[in-house]
């Protein structure tokens, strides 16, 4: 067994996401499954989960939200970088014909996602949204993996304007998509929730919580109904 | 042989085995206390709770390593008024399963002991837990209640004196003389005692990132590393008084539990085991002591009791 918790990493290239976030390729590799996340350490600041936004090289999206992501905009190529994982289960990988959600930050499971999917040969149609077109995320990784890339955003500032969810209901009314996968703040899951319902199509939702443990022992992240977010999710079914 | 009684006697309750999901673990919410009393614990603690709510330390905050598991979560909590509804909330749920709840009140004085278990009172729990053992909030609180016997007389005093239901005071084994302590707090009217509270505390320190782990920097030991320490405790407790201990330390095996009942604990509280075995761990927990029981020829839980001290 190793003799420290973490891995031990640094930044090979970080590059803007939008306008308050950062895309960080570190120089190491894990075997993961899109959806699962890791508890990313800086030393004598905090710790904080994030889902893989892909795991060879590892790569994580951080958007600032509090001091904990405002530090993380800062580091370059070349600082140390700490993570421990992959953590919680992650997304089936089931659909023949799949459907990716995303709103927010909510693009970065999805984005390891659609690379597992292409590597399937089953590219994903995406629906891409955000506030304002400032705070979009990823859509050239979604690009990249032959994703059929669509865009909403609240202000119409970038794609449609209104709520990816609307969008995701004009894709849905093709007919085609047998799974949709999803990823965003929760009224979007309560939403795609619904659709999947409405639509009787099979449905995976990747769920944000506040962390501690990570392992499923301190119970930071019950969901509500005894189901640990870091332990029995991030995924649930919809 | 018929099947072996699991069903242990606690001040009164009865356990349908001895397995007590221990404060501080997956005790957060009802939800999470009745998924636990549903996979098998025979009773169920919720996490440690004081008068006003607390946010606790920063992350890092729980870590695996070689030996257990390592922690600082800082007694977060969300004050008593909150846990009201939750006990409340988890009773109704575990009383069909017949699973006692058992609330877990700490303080920064005695008479913050007393308030909190006076404002649980209003949740009716099956029983408390004193937590004068916490290691990991030296730095605020100064050295635990555990670690002087007036201390924890007088903190065991307050909450007696809020309640007449059993109380079980929780002891830390971090102490010179922890049967000194047992005797002061049973005379302040502890009807039993639970031992032990997480050791140390310890620290890790990342190599190389050249700095402690957890952001509390020093945190409480749990897990295989502690348990013979915790064996010992029960061991020289069940010879100093004669109240029920629950014994708890690295019980991760239906045979650890057997050790610590042959020490002479009443019931056997677990926590890191869930790291290990998941949140359905008490179910092999239990087929495992049945399995020795039954192997052994043990018809009780009561019949192995305190076998380890001979004739």
């Amino acid at each position: 067994m190793a003799h420290d918790p973490y891995l031990a990493l640094r930044v090979h290239n970080a590059t803007p996401a939008g306008a308050r976030g950062i895309t960080l390729e570190l120089d190491g590799r894990l075997e993961a499954q899109p959806g699962q996340f890791v508890m990313a350490w800086l030393p004598r600041v905090n710790e904080k989960p994030f889902s893989l936004v892909d795991d060879d090289p590892i790569t994580l999206t951080i958007v600032q939200v509090g001091p904990f992501t405002e530090r993380v905009q800062r580091l370059r190529a070349g600082d140390e970088f700490y993570l421990r994982g992959p953590l919680g289960h992650g997304f089936s990988l089931t659909g023949e014909r799949p459907l990716l959600v995303g709103g927010g930050c909510g693009a970065a499971p999805l984005a390891f996602l659609a690379k597992r999917l292409a590597a399937a040969r089953r590219p994903a149609t995406v629906a891409l949204g955000a506030r304002t077109a400032s705070e979009l995320l990823l859509a050239e990784r979604f690009a990249r993996w032959g994703a059929e890339v669509h865009i909403s955003t609240d202000d119409g500032s970038a794609g449609e304007r209104g709520l990816v969810t609307a969008l995701a209901v004009q894709l849905l009314s093709t007919g085609r998509h047998d799974r949709i996968y999803a990823c965003g703040p929760r009224p979007m899951l309560d939403g795609v929730s619904m659709l999947c319902r409405e639509r009787a199509v099979p449905g995976e939702l990747s769920w944000e919580a506040y962390m501690r443990c990570g392992i499923g022992v301190c119970g930071s992240c019950d969901r509500g109904d005894g189901l640990l977010v870091c332990k029995d999710g991030p995924v649930f079914p919809a | 042989m018929t099947e072996p009684d699991l069903t242990v006697d606690l001040c009164g309750l009865r356990l349908r085995n001895p397995f007590i999901l221990a404060a501080g673990i997956l005790g957060t919410t009802a939800a999470l206390l009745e998924r636990v009393a549903r996979h098998g614990a025979g009773a169920v603690t919720a996490k440690s709770c004081s008068v006003e709510p607390r946010a606790g330390h920063p992350n890092p905050t729980v870590l695996p390593w070689q030996g257990g598991l390592i922690n600082a979560v800082g007694l977060a909590n969300p004050g008593a008024e909150a846990m009201v509804g939750i006990l409340r909330e988890a009773r109704e749920r575990c009383a069909p399963l017949g699973v006692p709840v058992i609330a877990s009140v700490f303080g920064d004085t005695a008479a913050a002991f007393g308030e909190v278990t006076r404002t649980l009172e209003a949740a009716a729990p099956d029983l408390y837990e004193v937590n004068i053992s916490c290691p990991n909030v030296e730095a605020e609180f100064g050295r635990p209640f555990a670690a002087d016997p007036a201390q924890a007389a007088s903190a065991t005093a307050a909450v007696r004196a809020a309640t007449k239901r059993p109380v079980m005071v929780k002891l830390s084994a971090n102490v010179n003389d922890i049967c000194g302590v047992a005797r002061a707090v049973v005379e302040a009217g502890a009807d039993a005692i639970a031992a032990i509270n997480t050791l140390g505390p310890g620290m890790l320190i990342d190599i190389r990132a050249r700095a402690p782990i957890l952001a509390n920097r020093v945190g409480g030991l749990s897990g295989p590393a502690i348990r013979p320490v915790a064996v010992r405790c029960v061991y020289d407790l069940s010879r100093a008084v004669n109240v029920p201990i629950v014994g708890m330390g690295g019980v991760t095996t239906g045979e650890d539990a057997v050790e610590m009942i042959m020490a002479g604990a009443t019931a056997v509280g677990v926590g890191s085991v869930f790291y290990y075995r998941g949140v359905e761990a008490c179910e092999p927990l239990t087929a495992e002591l049945c399995a020795f029981m039954a192997g052994q020829g043990y018809a009780t839980v009561a019949a192995m009791r305190g076998a380890a001290h001979g004739a």
